[in-house]
């Protein structure tokens, strides 16, 4: 009997380099650990995503000591097998079944090295002019115009290789461009933050090839080479504070299982201490330590970006498992509703594999596989909601159950309700346009509609209720808002707590509002610009 | 339903689940019977349970072969396993709340409105059972369905075994790219 070794074409660079005792990478295991560990430092970044990742570069680039803590595992490009059945429980947050209190809303989070630019589909927009417009007025942020931001934006672009995608999108991204365009309905390419991909279309189950240009092999491998500390797999219980300053950190390093708490801790004191950690995490971290919360605003308005799902099914193969994710988008329906009307939303195409089709399509046993048998003909469209800009829109607020663990209880109103509706009967309409021979909402009571006219009856009649609309969640914001009323916010404009003077927000947990666009570029912008102030403000 | 009602039942419900678990650990599955256990997370009777929701939540998804269906049914119940063990551990002790709450008889037949256990249940009864949570007018028992069914469709589905059937291919260049 022979034996095949199979090796990979690619290089995984995070390998290579932690085998590389000249390039001195400071990283430690939290499932690993033999005794409890104290590490000091100047900042200390609590996890490693778009915000971490980015302040992490240009704090180390600034000469800064850095240490940054993340709750994942470390994982990189030869882990990454394109297996959703190892991925989800290995990079997301609750195995990619993170959900809000009444299970009414699945939210797909990362929880590796990385976050979640390690699993993210790679959709780079700017944050939409009208979203900081909105800032400006109601919030006072007087520093985020797009113009004061651009150069942050083109700073993390170039940064991030995010550019035009000119590879033709797949047939799933191409269905609803074709529906669009039949309807005169504007749609447009998405920019990706992508070197030589490889159109593969496993975004999602990290990037086999390193070509996303995540902060798992960009600003993370950049800081390490300059020194700074990475501890993976240890969860930040506590931040201890007196005198209006976090003094230190307490971590536990992670049980083999990776969701347990492990029997070591890690003890970080530091100068500063940056909150990266997400929209739900923070909160929680925050809550367990008992920080100042004078005015009740912490964990309040967080935003998801609620999104609907309509299936369809082609006469042709659509194999939307396979090529870049989301490459189309159309802001028609953000465009045309004024930002006090009725809620507005962005309509997208995501990857669709088995597992992720499996969890999202209503019912069971033959219903559901009739469904399942159809896969490679199926294609399925988004609508995500622009939460946060309407009184009816006050989003979710995240508590901690009585394990310290975060919950985020997130109830649907009447307002984000209508705009599910809506988003149904336009995507429904698309898919027919296209060409689509059966449209399915993705709902509890709803059956398959062949003419636009049925599927129009049936979404017009569908009760929209908590668990029986599907809803979907890819983008976790807000609860630490920034602004420049104590009374509304948590943090200033810069990211600084308004209570603890050496605590900084630093992702998207700060926004005040849902963005109305996939966050990843709109948090490289606001971070990359707070970073270099505080890092400035550091070593001046 | 008034709010008074559902409070009644929702009350009603606690208190089944709280007698279902005391029972359940000290008289069914003391000890002895804990340790005979294949699983890390689930007892032989939650075993049970998952072998018997399984084929019907499945149906029209597994092969007709009889080996290879009780094959799969048996990886179905391994992977719910160590997919209910990947999960936070909050959301673990719901998943083993709600077990507890279809294997012990009294709740089974009260809340499940399944009178014969489990391995003695017909495929049509599994259904009926299924149909009713997943409509009910109680969102925790809604919430019981769509965590079961997810979870048991989740465990098939990733299972390399489950794509022909579904037509999919499975990752490109898994050699080139040692992804195998």
């Amino acid at each position: 009997m022979t034996e095949t070794i199979l090796t990979s074409v690619i290089n995984d660079p995070i390998k290579l380099a932690m085998a590389d005792r000249k390039r001195g990478w400071k990283v430690i295991d939290g499932t690993r650990l033999t005794a409890d560990i104290t590490v000091e430092c100047d900042v200390v970044i609590i996890g490693s995503g778009a915000g971490g990742g980015t302040a992490a570069e240009i704090f180390t680039q600034a000469g800064l000591k850095v240490v940054m803590i993340e709750e994942g595992p470390f994982k990189s490009s030869s882990d990454f097998r394109m297996q959703e059945r190892e991925a989800y429980p290995q990079l997301y947050q609750e195995s990619a079944g993170r959900q809000t209190k009444d299970k009414g809303i699945t939210i797909l989070q990362g929880r590796t090295v990385g976050g979640s630019t390690t699993v993210n589909w790679t959709s780079s927009f700017r944050t939409p002019a009208s979203t900081l417009k909105h800032w400006e007025t109601i919030y006072g942020l007087t520093d985020y115009t797009a113009e004061k931001l651009a150069p942050w934006f083109a700073r993390m672009e170039n940064r991030l290789g995010i550019s035009a995608w000119d590879t033709a999108p797949n047939e799933n991204n191409d269905v609803l461009k074709r529906g669009c365009d039949k309807l005169s309905i504007p749609a447009a390419a998405i920019r990706r933050n992508v070197k030589g991909c490889w159109n593969l279309g496993y975004c999602g189950m990290g990037c086999p090839t390193n070509a996303k240009q995540s902060m798992l092999v960009t600003t993370i491998p950049s800081a390490l080479d300059a020194g700074m500390s990475l501890i993976h797999s240890a969860r930040v219980e506590r931040l201890a504070h007196r005198h209006g300053q976090i003094t230190s950190l307490l971590a536990s390093g992670m049980a083999r299982n990776n969701a347990d708490a492990g029997p070591y801790k890690v003890r970080v004191s530091a100068k500063h201490f940056i909150l990266a950690g997400g929209a739900i995490n923070n909160p929680a971290l925050m809550l367990r330590s008992k920080l100042p919360n004078p005015h009740d605003t912490l964990g309040k308005r967080t935003f998801l970006h609620p999104s609907s799902v309509s299936a369809a099914i082609m006469d042709s193969p659509v194999e939307a498992y396979a090529g870049a994710p989301q490459t189309i988008y159309s802001d028609h329906f953000l465009n045309t509703q004024a930002l006090s009307g009725v809620i507005g939303y962005k309509l997208e195409a995501p990857p669709i594999h088995p597992i992720l089709a499996g969890i999202t399509l209503q019912g069971f046993g033959e219903e559901h596989a009739m469904w399942m048998k159809r896969l490679p003909n199926m294609q399925v469209v988004i609508a995500l909601m622009r939460d946060g800009f309407h009184p009816q829109s006050s989003g979710g607020s995240v508590s901690i159950r009585g394990d310290g663990s975060a919950l985020l209880d997130y109830p649907i109103s009447d307002y984000v309700w209508d705009g599910m509706r809506r988003s149904l009967l336009a995507m429904a309409e698309i898919q027919f346009a296209a060409g689509a021979k059966v449209v399915m909402p993705v709902h509890e009571d709803a059956k398959p509609a062949r003419r636009w006219r049925d599927a129009k009856a049936l979404i017009e009649s569908l009760p929209m209720q908590t668990l029986r609309t599907r809803v979907a969640s890819a983008h976790v914001m807000g609860g630490c808002a920034m602004g420049n009323d104590e009374r509304a916010s948590v943090i200033s404009g810069d990211g600084r707590h308004h209570q603890l003077e050496n605590l900084w927000v630093f992702d998207g947990s700060a926004f005040p509002t849902s963005i109305g666009a996939n966050p990843q570029l709109s948090i490289y912008g606001m971070v990359a610009r707070n970073a270099t102030q505080l890092a400035t403000l550091l070593t001046t | 339903m008034n709010r008074r009602h559902f409070l009644q039942v929702g009350m009603g419900s606690v208190l089944v689940l709280a007698i279902a678990r005391t029972l359940d650990r000290e008289v069914f599955t003391g000890p002895i019977l804990a340790k005979t256990s294949h699983f890390t997370i689930l007892t032989e009777k939650d075993a049970d349970v998952i072998r018997t929701l399984a084929p019907v939540i499945l149906a029209g998804g597994l092969s007709d072969d009889a080996v290879e269906r009780e094959r799969a049914i048996q990886e179905v119940v391994t992977a719910f396993d160590r997919t209910v063990m990947g999960l936070s551990p909050a959301v673990q002790k719901e998943v083993q709340q709600l077990l507890s709450l279809l294997t012990f008889n009294l709740s089974r037949r009260w809340i499940a409105g399944v009178i014969k256990p489990w391995n003695e249940t017909s495929a049509a009864e599994v259904k009926t059972f299924l149909d009713a949570w997943r409509n009910h007018r109680f969102q925790i028992l809604q919430q019981g369905y769509q965590a079961l069914a997810r979870v048991i469709i989740a465990c098939w589905y990733g299972n390399p075994r489950s794509w022909q059937s579904i037509g999919y291919t499975g990752p490109p260049f898994a050699e080139q790219l040692g992804a195998r």
